[in-house]
């Protein structure tokens, strides 16, 4: 049973290394011209012809949403699928703080450059400068399109928009709505969609889960899917295959991302031959509310947006109980600021992250179990006024109230570290094209333009860029290139997926055993959050590799999961993205077993600065890590970085 | 804390379904709502009975997936909070909680406390949007927007399309939900162009999808997790009568 097999044989057998890639779509020459050059020789579709190609867009995030959307307006018939009960409930829905461009309203020095050059080294330098440069040089447009549908962003009293500061930028470029820009930028992405399903180019099918990949003659050609209503299982065929599925942060079962996010699309195309791309950069957000007991089944963030004008601090006593407003501010250790004086409070997140364990670490947390530290708004009321704030930051507040009990107005926010966001994902080109030719993978899904650590708002500007401006015209690029032949349901690539799909779900249904898939996630959860968290050493992920084996084994044999397969069955939903997590969680391990240097948010506690601030290794590892599925021990493929433009150096926020 | 749950099941859209009695101890007043029923689905995993199905996604009260009938209240008894973010604090030890679906004639029940609320979908695809081809816009600043405007339109921007609204009023209505896409899109000069044929087809879609007729009760907005106002409902009604003076 393919599931079972064990990914490496002990000792450092982990993984084998295989050739190096390269990535051929991307243009050389200025970095200026790269993206129109790139468009120019794009091959195209006829406006007419548009109407005989089908795409398959799985998602409906900002990324597959605008995807969605954008295809259907230019004349594609697109299927799209979204396991929610509607395109709008999407998790970039739950985007807080706001979405960069480079407009430089504010006059103070921004520049597509200065944005493309925050981003590289806030990445740590382990990002392409190609889709970073690209990904700026549209930051402008994703603000006009989105103002134009209707995006109420905050603004100014002149009528024109307002902008604010993120963490790891000196400029304010960062567009918002209130504490809630992705909700507003997912809005407007899902009504231009819903235009489009009423107008008939696309279909829509919500409460339906992509299960797996149909690979023909070495291209993608289709998707396997479930009802998750009926439980029918479905093959849907087309011309190419758009994955727009989102990041793998509910490996580690607590963390910000919504309770359904998965990674079975992304694991099950990487199985098909896809590569998988840095799996060890994953985010851990700095602001989000401490844990409250063993029942928890997601954690919740507040926006950085907070760290603007919520200053950070512990006291400087360890171990000290008191409650907040009995500690004077002279025993107050303001850490960020101090050590930090040129970003202060607005570190990027990795560093900030680290900040606030190494504190907690030392004895000082607050809270209970001293995991926490104070977000405190007390300056800033006194600054700007208790209403200025609750319009600012009102609905982020009450969220905090409503889950803890407590009134941030009165008492200084506890916050914690939590995993929010995936830097890694699946392989792609310039193009955004995978290693399967004919599948596109867009927004958080993909490895492509973050690099070790993403900056604040920039997951939104990606996930739009990717959606609106970059995969159209890409992959019109390649239908028009490529000779497709035309497929059929009775092919057998088609009928042995769906069987192994079925057979995979009745499997799970036939283990009858006496464990929850609930408490499998926990386990593999807290494993991966011991060992592969915040900080990292190879006796620990050594220690993981050897149980997740075990585990995934004991999963195969004890889960109990209740009902049968055609009706609608949550638990075997859960089960079924669990099994893909107790794989997906090893390759996680091994990436950052095999990545010896720190570096953004994958932190070897073996490679640190005397400061303990990330240390990288760019003579041996200045790479993105593609492996490849093999069924043993994955391959890794290496794709050399070059800095033609952005300065390898040591990132320095003091 | 200890407490009686009474739980609506219903296999399916042609089942009866019935209440059935559940007793849950140890309850945690720092847990969610929704977390209190996943403990309750992990005992009934290991029993070998079905677990209780419901909806639910962000758990960050924004996605608006989840949403049931609380002791007839729909999202429970606390002020502009949805289902996720209610907290077992807001109940006391030894108490009897119902829990239910949305109740309405254009929500069919899926399962349990699952319902199809597909009908607002159809609703914001016959007319909740602005018509703009991707890469087409104006410069962002080419139309100034008072910022008084830009609040209101983001006040009303603010639905999560939970349902609740339709769940609380006696006549399964969706005024409250379709008078917020509309007053955000017809308030903004962006969506000035489609004014009129907006309003008419959300409204006509309303209508079609079977949801009832609007008599100002006001339940609407007391469920409301965002607090979208009553006024936007009287802004729909003369947004319509307006569409009908003209072209």
């Amino acid at each position: 049973m393919p599931e079972t097999t064990s990914l490496g044989s002990g000792g450092s057998a982990y993984w084998t290394v295989g050739d190096d890639i390269a990535d051929t779509a991307a243009p050389d020459g200025p970095i200026e011209t790269r993206w129109d050059r790139r468009k120019f020789s794009a091959k195209l579709v006829n406006p007419a012809n548009r109407r005989k190609h089908t795409v398959i867009v799985v998602g409906t995030g900002l990324a597959g949403g605008a995807a969605g959307a954008t295809l259907a307006e230019q004349g594609y018939n697109v299927i799209q699928f979204c396991f929610q009960d509607s395109p709008r409930r999407a998790h970039s829905i739950a985007a807080q703080g706001g979405i960069n461009a480079a407009k430089n309203y504010r006059n103070d020095g921004d520049s597509v450059y200065r944005l493309f050059y925050d981003t590289v080294k806030g990445g740590d330098f382990r990002a392409r400068e190609s889709n970073v440069y690209r990904l700026a040089q549209i930051s402008t447009q994703i603000i006009d399109q989105c103002v134009a549908q209707g995006v109420p962003f905050a603004r100014e009293y002149s009528g024109l928009l307002d902008t604010r500061s993120f963490g790891g930028v000196q400029v304010q470029r960062t567009f918002y709505a209130r504490g809630q820009t992705g909700q507003q930028l997912l809005i407007g992405a899902y009504q231009a969609l819903s235009r489009q399903i009423d107008a008939g180019n696309v279909e829509i099918h919500p409460r339906t889960e992509m299960l797996d990949l149909i690979v023909i003659d070495g291209r993608a050609r289709g998707i396997v899917a479930r009802d998750l209503v009926t439980g029918k299982i479905t093959p849907y065929l087309a011309d190419a295959v758009v994955l727009a599925t989102g990041g793998y942060g509910n490996v580690f079962f607590l963390s910000t991302n919504a309770k359904g996010s998965n990674t079975t699309a992304t694991w099950r195309a990487h199985r098909r031959g896809a590569h998988f791309a840095n799996p060890c950069y994953t985010q851990i957000h700095p602001t989000c509310i401490p844990r409250s007991g063993e029942y928890q089944g997601k954690l919740t963030l507040m926006s950085e947006s907070l760290r603007n004008d919520g200053r950070i601090w512990v006291p400087k006593t360890k171990g000290d109980t008191r409650s907040p407003d009995q500690i004077p501010e002279a025993e107050r250790d303001y850490y960020l600021e101090r050590i930090y004086p040129a970003f202060g409070n607005l570190v990027p997140r990795d560093i900030a992250s680290r900040a606030a364990k190494y504190q907690c670490d030392d004895g000082r947390g607050v809270g209970p179990g001293g995991l926490g530290v104070y977000l405190d708004f007390a300056d800033a009321i006194k600054r700007m006024g208790e209403d200025k704030v609750r319009e600012k930051y009102g609905n982020l507040f009450e969220m905090y109230d409503r889950i803890t009990g407590e009134d941030p107005y009165k008492v200084p926010m506890r916050i914690y570290p939590a995993v929010h966001y995936t830097m890694g994902g699946l392989w792609v080109d310039y193009d955004l094209q995978s290693s399967i030719p004919g599948m596109f993978v867009i927004g958080e899904a993909n490895f492509s333009d973050h690099g070790a650590n993403r900056l604040g708002a920039s997951a939104l500007m990606q996930g739009l860029a990717d959606g609106y401006f970059v995969l159209p015209p890409m992959l019109g690029n390649y239908i028009a290139s490529t000779k497709l032949g035309s497929v059929s349901l009775d092919d057998p690539a088609v009928t042995s997926v769906v069987g192994e799909v079925t057979g995979r779900l009745g499997r799970l249904l036939e283990i009858n055993g006496d464990r929850t898939p609930d408490s499998f996630h926990r386990e593999l959860g807290e494993l991966i959050w011991d060992e592969c968290g915040m900080g990292r050493t190879e006796a620990g992920l050594r220690k993981a590799l050897a149980r997740i084996p075990e585990l995934r084994e004991e999963f195969w044999r004890r889960v109990k999961v209740p009902g049968d397969s055609g009706e609608l069955n949550q638990s075997l939903e859960k089960a079924n993205r669990i099994a893909d997590f107790l794989e997906f969680g090893e390759l996680l391990c091994i990436d950052a077993l095999h990545r010896a240097e720190s570096c953004g948010g994958h932190f070897r506690e073996e490679s640190q600065t005397p400061d303990g601030e990330a240390l990288r290794d760019d003579e041996h590892f200045a790479y993105a890590a593609a492996w490849e599925y093999t069924g043993g021990a994955p391959v890794l493929h290496r794709e050399p970085l070059q800095f033609d433009y952005v300065h390898l150096a040591q990132r320095n926020y003091s | 804390m200890n407490l009686t749950l009474r739980i609506w099941r219903q296999r399916g859209p042609e089942d009866r379904g019935a209440m059935v009695t559940y007793e849950l101890a140890d309850v945690s007043p720092d847990m969610s709502f929704l977390e209190m029923l996943d403990v309750l689905n992990e005992r009934l995993i290991l029993e070998g009975e079905d677990p209780v199905a419901f909806d639910h996604d962000c758990r960050e009260g924004i996605c608006g997936m989840c949403g049931v009938v609380i002791n007839g209240q729909a999202h429970g008894p606390r002020d502009r909070t949805t289902t996720c973010q209610l907290h077992m604090r807001e109940f006391t030890d030894g108490e009897t909680i119902d829990i239910e679906p949305w109740r309405a004639a254009a929500f069919p029940v899926v399962r349990d406390l699952v319902v199809d609320r597909s009908g607002f979908d159809r609703i914001i695809g016959s007319g909740g949007y602005i018509s703009v081809v991707t890469g087409s816009a104006p410069e962002a600043h080419a139309t100034p927007v008072p910022k008084d405007i830009a609040d209101a339109a983001f006040d009303n921007a603010t639905c999560i399309g939970c349902g609740a609204c339709v769940a609380a009023c006696p006549n399964g209505s969706a005024m409250l939900f379709t008078s917020a896409k509309v007053t955000h899109l017809n308030l903004l000069p962006q969506g000035a162009p489609e004014r009129e044929t907006r309003v008419r087809d959300m409204v006509a879609t309303m209508d079609d999808e079977g949801f009832g007729g609007c008599t100002n009760t006001g339940e609407c907005t007391v469920a409301c997790p965002k607090g979208i106002p009553l006024t936007s409902i009287g802004n729909l009604n003369r947004e319509y009568l307006r569409s009908l003076t003209r072209r």
